[in-house]
């Protein structure tokens, strides 16, 4: 029988999981479930979830700095921010509706725990370099903390990097401390058509290496052009080169005019202002080119200049749909549904070529059957099992997500 | 001082040194290991001079594959190791002991690879921080943490403490902007984490090992981020009755959503010191004084320092100077830089490195007079307001065995007091041996517990950076991983 806990607090939380370690139980750890369809499918049948844990419980704009209870819902956090012209510098992105589920289930230690970052991480850094300070409860049972509410902390070891990436195997999280940032007074978004991948990506980290401080630098396929939400763009059909600028509106305006300058040779670059400009990486942040399609999608994580020829390389063995974030070192793949998902063929490119692959959409038993996440190299692996154990001896907490023997 | 106690040498490691030494010669050749006394004499104090030993012996390693054999080797007859960048550890991170070995990073300070199109370089970490910056200048690129010793110290120090510096309010620390490392264990196991990517697969080991204080592994090569740099840069002082108003001020530019590249706090003594030794035009009539930096065009600065002088005017500054070209801006830095070293020519002192919430530094700094006073010592305050990195510098005389002890005993208080007030032990110097005892403050058994079995797993005979960290008492926890 399936059980569902929900712990109410810190404490519950932690006598429950030292009752799962006495019993050997393993568990299935989950925040609002809008990844439960990504990692290797798990065998549990017990759920714990961090939903009964909620609320902001620290903000303090002025210090740039907030806490808030696991299960909290991102929109919340979010809703509470942009009141006070705030926002998570990392634009956390959105993968439930990937897999056909519903937007806004994300829970703030959730995206803590998988660490993903949508564009704006290209400047900024990633969740996991936003989070300040963690407190959590181990596969032990036992409560612990890390880090704390300032900006700058190097007493101990830091345990919310250790955590932040660790997809729920390590430890239940109950409450997480992070940086926040306030909201730009104002966003363009200066656009290329029709560019090929290579000069495309060139273009992207041009920008980047200008001193306008580029916050978005993104290339679209064609393919994946035509299914963006803004209709505009969507009816141009061909692939798409944005960069964002973001700050004070003169300062928006003089950076997008010397950016423009420094690029004009690469063609003519269209503009969107404002409120557009907005829409367009909001869009991205729902990755709304990939949503609604059941092909296999594919997260790379590769150096910049490297993504135009992970893609080609992969595109020699399949058909193949790239979105390029992070000026290139992003690449989202989709492929033609295959019973590995084309694992075989894509981590051999990137064997080559330097980088991980994670695969993020595909049925279950494909989920199954192949590495989902990138395999480690042995000394890696070896750790990664030590670590495990010195937080979860038992291996009760999210066992085989990420890896079959972890 | 005298307040921390480092664990007497294991006699029989002693006893064996001349076959150690030989040994290790024989691994790297005998032009990388030092042996002799007056050798070893330069290796055994860090910045926290008041500690030193005599190491057993020093290895200057020239490449990954040498480093990896001396520390097989120190594994496999049961030898601690203590790595060293340039020796300049606040905290005595780098202090020796007479039963270990030192490896230092120096001599491995090559560029490897410079690609300004993925805006990394890969680099040997006996590299100076400074000296990755010097390299990728002339393209107008930089790496970004700059702590005060960015002359002199290593990127591999700079990774074994996750240091930051007066710009990481904008640009992060160590940890933000180092991308993949090659590591050795303490067993000679050579792994590499991360790359050229921008994040790892698997769990964050790269956010594990960066700040571990050189007890986990020894870096050996890095690949970190270089940035373009701003236009320009160019910073202002504010000058205050109060240091509240200099508080509330630095809160209320975050507050309306203006992040300067630096905001720097001096208290009415630090400015007094610092102003005498670099005549940077710093108000000496105010209890308080802000150096505010912004980045962009001329223009783009001006247009911001208007508004952060807008913002200060509820807060009555007694004095507004906006530095107008490039040589008032370097004075203006080169007060604030000089400032620990302005401080040790008119005095010795102790520096702390506590961190505090913005909001509380009024009453912080209120107690903090209140403690020195308490034990007949004098203070100037420095500290990084943006990010809360208070540095108290606690004034003695060194030939005053009582003085020293109070200063230490001060100090001890003063961190107390930041973790009481929300904030934490160390925001950049690490916790070191100096440090190391006052862990409880801050933590529990099982925070403690957790954190020394993730050594124990690196780690399992605890023999990197020996005595440092983690307090002397209640380590064997630990060992029940191994």
């Amino acid at each position: 029988m399936l059980a569902n806990i929900r712990p109410v607090d810190e404490r519950e939380c932690s006598r429950v999981l030292a009752e799962a370690t006495a019993a050997q139980t393993p568990v299935a750890v989950l925040g609002g479930g809008s990844k439960q369809q990504i990692g290797r499918p798990m065998h549990t049948a017990t759920n714990v979830s961090t939903k009964g844990l909620r609320g902001i419980t620290l903000y303090e704009p002025s210090e740039m700095v907030m806490s808030a209870r696991a299960g909290t819902p991102l929109e919340q956090v979010e809703d509470a921010l942009t009141r006070r012209g705030q926002m998570l510098a990392f634009e956390p992105i959105e993968l439930a509706p990937l897999a056909g589920g519903e937007p806004g289930q994300a829970t703030i230690a959730g995206v803590f725990a998988t660490n993903l970052s949508g564009a704006r991480r290209v400047k900024v850094g990633a969740a996991r370099d936003h989070l300040l300070g963690v407190r959590a409860v181990n596969g032990r049972g036992e409560i612990f903390k890390s880090g704390g509410r300032v900006m700058k902390n190097v007493t101990g070891y830091d345990l919310c990097r250790g955590l932040s990436g660790s997809w729920g195997t390590l430890a239940v999280m109950s409450e997480v401390t992070f940086k926040v940032v306030p909201l730009p007074e104002d966003t363009r978004t200066l656009i290329l058509l029709g560019l090929p991948e290579e000069i495309a990506i060139e273009v992207l980290c041009a920008a980047m290496a200008t001193p306008f401080e580029v916050s978005g630098a993104v290339h679209l396929q064609p393919s994946l052009v035509s299914r963006l939400w803004h209709e505009g763009l969507r009816q141009q059909g061909q692939a798409l080169t944005a960069m964002r600028v973001e700050n004070l509106t003169k300062s928006v305006a003089y950076r997008s005019a010397r950016l423009k300058e420094h690029l004009k040779a690469y063609g003519e670059i269209h503009e969107l202002d404002g409120d557009n400009s907005s829409a367009f990486w909001g869009e991205l942040r729902q990755l709304s080119v990939l949503q609604g399609s059941d092909a296999q999608l594919w997260r790379i994580s590769t150096s910049p200049g490297t993504g135009p020829k992970v893609v080609a390389a992969i595109s020699a063995y399949m058909e193949c749909h790239a979105f390029y974030d992070w000026s290139g070192g992003l690449v989202w793949a989709e492929v033609l549904p295959t019973t590995d998902a084309g694992a075989a063929d894509i981590r051999r490119v990137i064997a080559m070529h330097g980088g991980h692959a994670t695969l993020i959409r595909a049925e279950a038993q494909v989920r199954s059957a192949v590495e989902v996440f990138q395999p480690l190299e042995a000394g890696l692996q070896k750790l990664t099992r030590k670590l495990k154990a010195a937080f979860d001896p038992a291996g009760i907490l999210n066992p085989g997500r990420m890896y079959a023997d972890l | 001082m005298s307040l921390v106690s480092l664990p007497e040498p294991d006699a029989a490691i002693v006893s064996r040194r001349g076959t150690i030494v030989d040994d290790l010669r024989r691994l790297v050749g005998a032009g990388a290991v030092i042996g002799d006394e007056d050798g070893r004499r330069a290796y055994e104090t860090d910045a926290l001079t008041a500690y030193r030993r005599l190491p057993l012996a020093v290895v200057l390693p020239a490449s990954t594959e040498e480093v990896s054999r001396v520390l097989a080797y120190c594994h496999q007859h049961g030898i601690k190791v203590v790595a060293r960048g340039a020796g300049t550890s606040l905290s005595g991170g780098a202090l020796p002991a007479e039963d270990a070995v030192v490896v230092g990073v120096s001599r491995m300070n090559r560029v490897l690879e410079i690609d300004y199109m993925n805006r990394i370089a890969r680099v040997e970490v006996g590299i100076t921080n400074l000296g990755i910056s010097d390299v990728v200048k002339a393209r107008d690129f930089f790496y970004a943490p700059d702590p005060s010793s960015q002359l002199a110290c290593t990127l591999g120090g700079n990774i074994g403490m996750n240091s930051g510096g007066a710009h990481c309010l904008k640009y992060g620390v160590t940890i933000n902007n180092v991308l993949g490392l090659k590591m050795v264990l303490m067993d000679g196991e050579v792994i590499e984490i991360g790359g050229a990517h921008l994040d790892s697969p698997g769990y964050d080991l790269l956010g594990l090992v960066i700040g571990s204080e050189g007890q986990l592994g020894i870096a050996t090569e890095a690949t970190v981020r270089i940035l373009r740099a701003a236009e320009g840069a160019r910073p202002m002082l504010l000058g205050f009755d109060t240091s509240e108003a200099a508080g509330q001020c630095v809160a209320a530019i975050i507050g309306a959503g203006i992040i300067p590249v630096a905001i720097e706090f001096m208290d009415r003594p630090a400015i007094q010191v610092c102003e005498a030794f670099a005549k940077a035009g710093y108000p000496l009539d105010v209890e308080a004084m802000l150096i505010i930096e912004v980045e962009g065009s001329s223009e783009e600065i001006a247009d911001l320092l208007s508004v952060i002088t807008e913002i200060a005017k509820p807060f009555a500054p007694k004095a507004i100077r906006v530095s107008q070209n490039a040589e008032q801006s370097a004075a203006i830095w080169k007060g604030r830089k000089a400032a620990f070293g302005a401080v040790g020519r008119i005095s010795d002192y102790y520096c702390m490195d506590g961190v505090i919430p913005l909001g509380k530094l009024g009453e912080v700094l209120v107690a903090i007079a209140h403690i020195c006073n308490k034990h007949d010592l004098k203070v100037a305050n420095i500290f990084h307001a943006g990010d809360g990195n208070l540095h108290p510098l606690v004034l003695y005389d060194a030939n005053d065995a009582g003085q020293a002890e109070r200063a230490e005993q001060a100090g001890h208080e003063i961190l107390e007091l930041c973790v009481a007030s929300g904030g934490c032990l160390t925001g950049e110097h690490g916790v070191g041996i100096e440090k190391r005892d006052l862990m409880r403050v801050q933590f529990t058994e099982t925070d403690l517990a957790l954190q020394m079995r993730i050594k124990t797993v690196f780690d399992p005979k605890w023999l990197l950076n020996p005595a440092k960290v983690f307090p002397l008492e209640g380590r064997g926890v630990a060992l029940e991983v191994a």
